[in-house]
């Protein structure tokens, strides 16, 4: 088939959620709608310490006072958070030592979503905490992690277990106050993951976490705190797929990396959450604060490839605080129907000598639109401090729409910023070239946008990279009549 | 293997192509001349199947085949394969990973199990060796910043690795230096065999004082007005092109 403007439309147009379907597993849900209460519930539900109560309700206090921001570059009806239950677990017991013990439906669920946890048990170097609506029911490999002093586990277990770690640096890096998503989430966050690095340790594997959406009208409010000691090293993957439901549902995470001096973090994320039929119904708002604090030598790199949500609000940061601290953000957002992504970076130079690289890639197809935002802030303090950004867009078709909106504050005049940007279209001659080499129109689309996105593909851990990769094809093209 | 009756074709409403003959046989070598605008590349680009171009009147035939009912990627599958005048950039392809899909979708088509990459590796090496192809260059992004020599050279070699039963070079000459032509047309004369055959487009007759043809048919209006041998391009060369408009 050769390539028209109508004919790829029309290809974009056939694609469906390949993980939309639900598992029914008993629930144990709270009555919809938030107040004290609420609050108090879900805290009490957790058998939590009352510090940490005492912390979610100051939480919900500040947040009454916060209006929901409209300065993105999305329209959507906001959702009614009064229409949501905010608390839900799977109802069986969800502390289990091996797999016999799980629900076999859950397991079925995580087989056809591909991640068996047979084979990321088998899988070199991963080591999986699964998230299914908001309780940890699966955690491998914490041993061998153990042996090396490190802690990964969900984040109300480090609440029991760890307090000290976690009351002294929750909401150190994204306050309750930052915003109104990451306000609502510190205070009825339900759970999330939790990792922390020992000083000099390098971390033997991979982290990874799988989060979904399961429970029709629960919102999910994950937080997690990733702590990387002095001279530590940690590289955590995340990973997310939703089944489709109509009813727009809510997600506003909350992550917090903390790199002290002379750590490195490696945050990479695949984000295929559902995106709504192709009129735009349905779909998940994603509303995610991500921001990292670097100190002295230390460094920051958010990776994501982000193609699911209906509306994404999404700019993983980094505050690079410490001297010659780096921070690094490589992105590739794709937008197709009716998606909308609003999403970048923000990499603020408070030390001297600091780095940072902004490398973004923003595939639009359908009739989406697809917003890169960023912001690079140079403090009066940091002098030497260097940026490099790069912004590059790829269009499919004509009813689509790219933006880019960099921000750029410099208050130390030997700051040095570099900005490039540039958008190109799929074209009908690239496309006819590889039909004459025998290459259908459909592979010679996922050619091209993997070509196009290489660059951040190739920071991604290699089997993520490959996911990536598919996912990227599943994303844009469907099947070809 | 190609046999062409009366073809015609238009872009956009416009006639370009008004009732082309043209039979190729195995073995041989057609070049196809004429000055700018009379349709050459027009008919390359009808050959392999660019849905710009409709075909109003005539038939093309490939070993048998009807052409008018294949696309592009079909004709590619049947072993056509076209040297492009201006090769497209594809940006963070390198040219390895272009031929390996592009050869792997070929025998996927013959349903046929990818090429192992030993062999794949092999084959690269041998084709590259072929047209004095550096290795560094396979790993560049396919035609992103190359000269207009090495776009060429790329051409001919995914040729060499496609290994196609009949290559139509469209204006592989231009932009080529005289170095750079000879290992070109070395590399085609070293490809071609008693199954295989060459259609030749080209402006001017130096390329085919290294390949040269069995046939030269002359193209102006979008139509054959003269075929020959190879005189016939020496002809051309030493009278230009005017006296041709007057056969017209």
């Amino acid at each position: 088939m050769a390539y028209t403007e109508e004919e790829l439309k029309k290809e974009l147009e056939t694609k469906e959620y390949e993980y939309g379907f639900y598992t029914d597993i008993e629930s144990d849900t709270f009555p919809k709608g938030l107040n004290a209460d609420i609050v108090r519930k879900i805290s009490e539900k957790k058998g939590e310490p009352t510090w940490m109560t005492e912390w979610r309700l100051s939480a919900y206090e500040a947040w009454l006072e916060m209006e929901e921001p409209e300065w993105a570059n999305v329209s959507y009806t906001k959702p009614n958070l009064q229409e949501i239950s905010y608390y839900s677990a799977p109802k069986t017991n969800p502390k289990y030592n091996n797999l016999d013990e799980v629900d076999p439906d859950l397991l079925d669920t995580f087989n056809r979503l591909g991640i068996s946890l047979e084979e990321q048990k088998k899988l070199a170097g991963v080591a999986v905490d699964i998230v299914m609506d908001s309780v940890s029911v699966a955690t491998t490999f914490k041993k061998t992690l153990a042996e090396k002093g490190i802690i990964f586990c969900s984040i109300s277990e480090a609440i029991k277990e760890h307090p000290e770690l976690v009351k002294k640096y929750l909401g150190t890096v994204v306050p309750p106050k930052d915003n109104y998503y990451a306000g609502l989430n510190s205070a009825v966050f339900t759970d999330g993951s939790f990792c922390y690095i020992p000083k000099g340790v390098r971390c033997p594997m991979e982290l990874s976490t799988y989060f979904r959406i399961n429970q029709a009208g629960t919102g999910q409010f994950e937080r997690t705190l990733v702590i990387a000691d002095q001279e530590s090293y940690v590289s955590y993957l995340e990973g997310c797929t939703a089944p489709s439901r109509d009813e727009n549902q809510l997600h506003a995470a909350v992550v917090e990396l903390i790199a002290l001096d002379d750590a490195e973090i490696k945050y990479s994320t695949v984000q295929n959450w559902y995106p709504g039929d192709k009129s735009g119904k349905g779909g998940v708002f994603n509303f995610v604060t991500k921001r990292g604090i670097c100190h002295t030598r230390s460094k920051i790199s958010w990776t994501q490839v982000e193609t699911g949500s209906a509306v994404t609000w999404k700019y993983p940061s980094c505050i690079l605080k410490g001297d010659y601290s780096i921070g690094e953000f490589y992105s590739i957002a794709v937008t197709n129907n009716r998606q909308q992504a609003d999403t970048g970076t923000k990499m603020i130079h408070l030390g001297k000598n600091t780095k940072s690289t902004i490398i973004s890639k923003g595939i639009s197809a359908g009739e989406s639109q697809n917003s890169y935002r960023g912001l690079v802030q140079v403090g009066a303090r940091a002098s030497q401090a260097r940026n490099f950004s790069q912004c590059d867009s790829l269009l499919m078709g004509n009813s689509c729409g790219a933006h880019t909106f960099p921000y750029i504050e410099a208050k130390n005049n030997t700051a040095q910023i570099e900005h490039e940007a540039t958008t190109s279209k799929i074209g009908e001659d690239q496309i006819f070239y590889c039909n004459q080499r025998g290459i259908d129109t459909e592979k010679a689309i996922a050619l091209i946008v993997n070509g196009f996105s290489k660059e951040v593909l190739n920071k991604l851990p290699m089997e993520f990279a490959v996911e990536a990769q598919k996912l990227l094809e599943i994303s844009l093209e469907g099947s070809v009549g | 293997m190609l046999t062409i009756e009366n073809l015609h074709a238009e872009i956009e409403g416009k006639k370009i192509l008004n009732g082309i003959d043209l039979d190729v046989k195995a073995g041989e070598i057609h070049a196809i001349m004429g000055p700018n605008g009379s349709g050459k590349s027009t008919l390359s680009s009808v050959i392999a199947g660019n849905e710009d171009y409709e075909m109003t009147k005539g038939s093309m035939l490939f070993g048998g085949q009807d052409l008018s009912e294949l696309d592009a990627e079909s004709r590619a599958h049947l072993g056509i394969f076209l040297s492009f005048q201006y090769p497209v950039e594809i940006p963070g392809v390198t040219v390895t990973n272009f031929i390996k899909t592009a050869i792997n979708a070929s025998r996927k088509a013959q349903g046929l199990e990818d090429m192992p990459a030993s062999d794949l590796l092999k084959k690269i090496r041998e084709k590259a060796q072929l047209l004095d192809i550096d290795s560094k260059f396979l790993s560049r992004s396919l035609n992103e910043g190359f000269s207009g020599g090495e776009k060429k050279r790329n051409e001919i070699f995914q040729m060499a690795m496609l290994e196609p039963k009949l290559a139509i070079l469209d204006e592989t000459d231009s932009g080529l230096d005289i170095d750079a032509l000879k290992i070109v047309a070395n590399g085609v004369n070293k490809l071609r065999n008693k199954d295989n055959a060459v259609v030749v487009i080209t402006h001017y007759q130096r390329l085919l004082d290294y390949i040269v043809p069995d046939f030269v048919h002359v193209l102006f209006n979008g139509k054959i007005v003269k075929s020959g041998t190879k005189e016939l391009a020496h002809e051309l060369e030493a009278k230009g092109y005017d006296w041709i408009k007057e056969l017209a």
